[in-house]
């Protein structure tokens, strides 16, 4: 829809650091109290949810989510998207895979997934920042190119045959805590480092919320922009990594449709899709109502694309009470 | 025209037919290179086959036009394309009546557009957000609804829909000049359709004029869902069977017809005609590389780079006329 201006005075101009701090505080609630109600739910109709095994395999399972969704963040603070993510992690994933069957080396492998992970983003970044074409329909387009790539390269095959070194990211345990959890905390503090503490943070804002002050002020926003993107794909490229462990194998269509998970965790954590206003906290929160609602679901016997179905009526329903909220 | 709608600019069509002609240049120069390529593509049949798969490719397209001339966006019309034309087989199995799941199929469709609209002006949820969640609520739905079932054996005057001919003629192929019609006169020639393009043009301008913004908006998602509905049937009777999955594939492909169709991501520029050319273009395209024995698993990549470049150099244009 193309967008109303409203009466009354301009928003963008308020967006920046106190907008960010009023929306922590109001929006920890809404992703909380679903998170928590949904455990609750699901403590009561279903026996083995609470089961510690089950809630690390909450935690283990979230993991390739939450390193999507982290970037996805910074990308939604930017006004922008990345549709493209879920196609450009099965590319990663597949490449991994060929690359350590061909060479034997999970080095180059991994070289390899990052590589073609940071091209795509870096393309993606490219196109929106230098091209000026919208985010949505770059990704888009992005999204069938590492699609139809990853067929291509498979023949639409699985590869198999994944050695230790590369299972180990998803099964394997450091000092007694499973790899994968250790992968989140890590990816999670890096990336809270690098929006709240860094200048490159303070600009991902102020892509969102004020460009023109950025702008005026005399830094180059394209390059961050692009740098945004690019973090995404990288990031993107690395989850290729877990995903192969987990699955123990390269699979061409394994991650179709993901990208919607991520976005759907990041609108769940309270990152707006207008005037840079977000949290990144909110959207590890995000990440674990999606965890929890699909693990939920799963215990009960339902199909994973119900599963899906129900991630999408949740963030449809928090959108709209969120604008229920703000007036217009 | 402009007496119909007071103080909304009119609306430049020598541009659009200019642009119109353009493509089809593009049409006539790789209709040659794919005659001079391959000896199989001036068959009568194959030449039946491209129109054929892009009357289905156009009647879906088309509704995402008028969403598209909005500013606006439809990533769910793959997937109300499989639920439409999974409830219109079922109840056509069921009952035995084609006019009844037909119907169904058709309302189907439209009530998934309608709720589209509403997400977009009552909720205020961003057109490709609201549609994308969309597209996997009916996904789901679809799932939960065939249980991994599929129905096929259709009456034959309902087959005929889609793989019927007339005087030698797809029916497929009359629908797609019948809708071409009834689009652009709707389109260009009566107020609502006016109104459309000044929603996408200039949605302030368009308020004070008092066009009622979010009814025309629900009006344009409506349509489009109607349209995939339509396009839905069609699929059926073409494939004589339905499945949770078919249909998932046609999202990217009727967004790239609209856009080598000349219709501008940006709203208020575009025609109805423009994407019947653009989804010939697309068309011809996948049936050369199916006529070279290219990998077919490269269509999506194909469709995916053919999206960003009709993108690309329709701003590349834009700036020049502006400028």
């Amino acid at each position: 829809m193309p967008e109303i201006p409203r009466a009354g005075p301009l928003a963008p101009a308020a967006a920046s650091q106190p907008a960010r701090a009023s929306v922590r505080w109001s929006r920890i609630p809404g992703v909380a109290y679903t998170l928590a109600a949904l455990c609750v739910v699901f403590a009561l109709t279903s026996k083995g949810f609470l089961n510690p095994t089950n809630l690390a395999n909450i935690g283990m399972q979230s993991t390739i989510l939450l390193l999507l969704a982290l970037p996805m963040t910074l990308i939604i603070l930017t006004e922008g998207i990345d549709l493209s993510m879920g196609a450009v992690l099965t590319v990663a994933s597949v490449v991994l895979a060929a690359t350590v069957v061909k060479t034997g080396s999970p080095v180059l492998a991994l070289g390899a997934a990052l590589a073609i992970g940071a091209a795509f983003g870096f393309a993606n970044g490219a196109l929106t920042a230098w091209v000026a074409i919208p985010p949505f329909v770059v990704t888009l387009g992005t999204m069938g190119i590492a699609q139809g790539l990853a067929l291509i390269l498979t023949d639409a095959q699985s590869i198999v045959g994944m050695p230790e070194s590369v299972t180990w990211w998803y099964g394997g345990f450091l000092a007694g805590i499973p790899v994968p959890l250790l992968v989140a905390v890590a990816a999670y503090l890096a990336m809270h480092a690098l929006l709240y503490h860094t200048r490159f943070g303070t600009y991902v804002f102020a892509l969102g919320g004020n460009p023109d002050a950025l702008r005026l002020a005399g830094v180059r926003g394209d390059f961050y922009l692009v740098g945004v993107y690019a973090l995404g794909g990288l990031m993107t490229g690395f989850a290729g990594l877990l995903l192969t462990a987990r699955m123990s194998a390269g699979h061409p269509t394994a991650a179709i449709g993901l990208e919607f998970e991520a976005i759907a965790a990041v609108a769940l954590g309270g990152t707006s899709f207008e005037k840079g206003n977000g949290w990144l906290f909110g959207t590890v929160l995000g990440v674990l109502t999606v965890g929890v609602l699909r693990n939920g679901l799963n215990l009960l016997g339902i199909p994973s694309a119900v599963q899906v179905a129900a991630i999408g009526v949740l963030v449809i329903g928090a959108l709209w009470v969120d604008s229920l909220r703000t007036p217009g | 025209m402009s007496e119909l709608v007071a103080g909304l600019p009119k609306h430049d069509w020598s541009g659009e037919f200019k642009a119109i002609g353009y493509r089809l240049l593009a049409v006539a120069a790789m209709c040659i290179a794919l005659a001079l390529v391959s000896d199989a593509f001036l068959t009568w049949n194959n030449v039946l086959n491209v129109l054929r798969q892009a009357a289905l490719l156009f009647l879906l397209a088309s509704g995402l036009t008028l969403v598209i001339l909005t500013a606006g966006l439809d990533l769910s019309v793959g997937a109300n394309v499989a639920l439409s034309a999974c409830l219109a087989g079922t109840v056509m199995k069921a009952t035995g009546s084609p006019a009844l799941g037909a119907a169904l199929g058709l309302a189907c469709g439209t009530l998934i557009g309608a709720v589209n609209g509403l997400l977009v002006t009552k909720a205020r949820i961003p057109p490709f957000i609201a549609t994308y969640g969309m597209l996997w609520v009916v996904h789901g739905v679809t799932y939960w609804y065939m249980a991994g079932s599929t129905v096929h054996g259709f009456p034959a005057n309902f087959r005929a829909l889609g793989s019927g001919y007339w005087l030698g003629i797809p029916i497929p192929v009359y629908l797609m000049f019948l809708f071409l019609a009834i689009g652009v006169l709707f389109a260009q020639r009566t107020t609502w359709g006016q109104e459309i393009y000044a929603v996408g043009a200039n949605p302030v301008a368009a308020r004070l004029s008092g066009v009622p913004i979010h009814r025309r908006l629900v009006l344009v998602y409506a349509l489009s869902g109607a349209m995939a509905g339509l396009a839905s049937l069609i699929f059926l009777a073409r494939l004589n069977a339905a499945e949770g999955d078919i249909g998932e594939s046609l999202t990217l492909p009727a967004i790239a017809a609209v856009l080598i169709g000349g219709t501008s991501l940006f709203g208020g520029i575009g025609t109805v005609g423009g994407t019947l050319v653009g989804a010939l273009i697309l068309t011809l395209v996948l049936n050369g590389m199916n006529l070279l024995a290219l990998n077919p698993n490269s269509q999506p990549l194909v469709t995916g780079v053919i999206v960003i470049l009709a993108v690309y150099l329709d701003m590349l244009t834009r700036k020049r006329t502006r400028s």
